[in-house]
């Protein structure tokens, strides 16, 4: 009996959570009918009619020229991230365990994490004071040598570099930190044998950290794949501009403006369960993957 | 041991690298307090480049918050920051108390339940319209209930509560004390520091948040910081040419950014002392 009436006190704490999982959570999941509908606003979800046929707007979407175009930004955007951010959190993760001033560490790990806390809209501020074409720092430094100022923030042939550039640097510490737990677990008698081998410094992080680290390193690299059709709404919707859509706008960014810009709603909700479909495909393959590494999310 | 001049010429390259990672870090954020202080005159003089200002003027931020916008998104974010995060937790603690007890029936699958939804997702339009039937577009509100639980978050206080002594709640419970009061006597006062990490983990995120404004915000008055930033940053930088404006715009914009932003470093030292730890449970299998 006691135990029933713990349970019962038990489902009275939860009964917030699971109601705000089920209305905000689950009804959303519902809500995605309305990409086989032609959703009309006064009808509402269940009101407003089936689409004819009932994937017309899965296929406007693949007939769409500007598709292929999005899930390319989308993808190629996700990738560079992915290569440039993870080869310098790991080499820094590896210096850091290198360094013998704990005090330097700890100075530099608390320096480095910092960015990750800021918003993108002040990582863009940071940009514009950098990169903007008339007053950013670096183009008064090529107007003083004579070049012209380059338009970093609106070219299309920069802006993804831009991207990829202000994500590495507010990400790079963070990403650390992962690494240098597994570095922690590294066994210290293989460095002692290395050194009485006579291994150098730089021969002891390529044959001893590195590979003690490469599980993790080849471990994240798959669950990140799996989050890939993820390119970050936030920054690049707090980037943009007309001027570099063709190749900054994702997938992400075009749902907004297609469903509550131009409320084409049934076209945007397709658009994103296309998105939700083929992401939540990644992740379970990325976990199965990783599981024969010996990890996982679960 | 012998340490060899190679040796140690590695070391101090290790560490000259590791200083010149912490200058980038920083180096940014410095920049854009110098340029929010300096009178905007000696920054064009100086080729732009300057750490520290000779002189300092304070006449972007008086001219910031004597506009009526950013004061009151100001309100708008320190209202979410503050209700938002008291939602939260309260919301989070109640759920992962009873969802870190073994014996509750049920446990398996609606932490399948909850798990799932870090999967798969109804996206943006589905989302929208919820909120809008809710009548949520333009209030406050919208800014908090609808990103009122973080599963991230959830998992991480739950693994915390599960690594709490059971013997302790058995005794309490010996002692007469029901759930309820193990929950608020004993297991809030031994998970101190979890909360205040995950409190502030939810108020930078709440703090910084800028999406739920641009999907549910159309009303100017209700802006949040972030969105009004963003707005300033937005304004052209040759208006000045043409315009009689009291504040350069970029000194202006340079300014609104570290007022955007102070809170956050404000509040980043006690946060860091404890995230590590919380990072790298989540990442454990939840």
């Amino acid at each position: 009996m006691t135990a029933w009436r713990k349970n019962k006190v038990y489902y009275m704490m939860l009964f917030p959570l699971v109601a705000w999982y089920i209305l905000f959570k689950y009804v959303p999941m519902y809500g995605v009918i309305i990409s086989f509908k032609d959703y009309n606003i006064l009808a509402g979800i269940s009101g407003s009619d089936w689409a004819d046929p009932w994937y017309k707007y899965f296929e406007m979407l693949f007939k769409s020229p500007y598709f292929s175009q999005l899930l390319t930004n989308t993808l190629l955007i996700s990738c560079y991230k992915l290569i440039f951010g993870m080869a310098p959190s790991i080499i820094l993760a590896i210096l850091l365990n290198e360094s013998r001033s704990v005090r330097l560490k700890r100075w530099v790990q608390t320096l480095s994490y910092m960015p990750h806390f800021l918003s993108w809209v002040i990582v863009y501020g940071i940009a514009v004071a950098f990169l903007s074409e008339t007053t950013g720092l670096i183009n008064r430094w090529l107007g003083d040598l004579g070049y012209d100022a380059i338009s970093f923030l609106s070219a299309p042939e920069w802006f993804r570099s831009v991207l990829v550039g202000t994500d590495v640097w507010k990400d790079l510490g963070w990403g650390a930190i992962i690494y240098l737990a597994a570095i922690a677990g590294i066994d210290p008698s293989l460095y002692e044998a290395a050194m009485m081998d006579g291994a150098g410094r730089l021969r002891r992080m390529w044959s001893i950290t590195l590979p003690g680290i490469a599980n993790v390193i080849v471990l994240l690299l798959i669950l990140k794949l799996g989050y890939i059709m993820d390119a970050g709404f936030d920054q690049i919707f707090i980037f943009y501009n007309v001027r570099v859509y063709s190749v900054g706008d994702i997938i992400d960014t075009w749902v907004y403006r297609t469903g509550l810009e131009q409320l084409n709603f049934s076209l945007a909700a397709a658009v994103g369960l296309f998105k939700s479909v083929i992401g939540m495909a990644l992740v379970l393959t990325a976990n199965k993957i990783a599981r024969r590494w010996g990890g996982g999310i679960w | 041991m012998v340490i060899s001049n190679g040796e140690r010429a590695t070391g101090i390259i290790i560490n000259l690298i590791l200083i010149f990672v912490g200058v980038i870090s920083i180096f940014p954020l410095l920049f854009v307090v110098s340029m929010s202080l300096t009178p905007y005159g000696e920054v064009i003089k100086n080729g732009g480049f300057l750490v520290i200002p000779r002189s300092v003027t304070f006449e972007a931020y008086n001219y910031l918050f004597q506009t009526s916008e950013l004061p009151r998104s100001m309100l708008v974010s320190l209202f979410t920051a503050t209700v938002g995060t008291a939602i939260n937790l309260l919301l989070t603690v109640l759920g992962a108390f009873p969802l870190s007890r073994r014996g509750l029936q049920g446990r398996g699958i609606i932490l399948f339940l909850i798990v799932f939804t870090m999967l798969f997702s109804g996206g943006i339009v589905p989302t929208y319209l919820l909120v809008k039937s809710l009548g949520m577009l333009n209030t406050v509100w919208a800014l908090i209930v609808p990103s009122a639980v973080a599963t991230y978050n959830l998992l991480i206080m739950k693994t915390f509560f599960e690594g709490l002594p059971e013997e302790l709640f058995e005794s309490a419970r010996i002692d007469g004390a029901g759930e309820w009061t193990i929950l608020s006597r004993l297991v809030i006062p031994l998970s101190v520091p979890s909360l205040l990490t995950i409190g502030l983990f939810y108020a930078v995120a709440n703090w910084n948040n800028f999406f739920s404004a641009v999907l549910y915000i159309t009303d100017p008055n209700l802006n949040p910081l972030q969105i009004v930033v963003r707005k300033l940053l937005l304004t052209s930088n040759s208006l000045e040419n043409v315009m009689e404006v009291v504040v350069p715009t970029p000194t202006l914009q340079m300014a609104a950014v570290i007022v955007a932003s102070l809170p956050v470093l404000i509040v980043y030292p006690f946060i860091q002392k404890h995230f590590t730890k919380g990072v790298l449970i989540g990442a454990i299998k939840g």
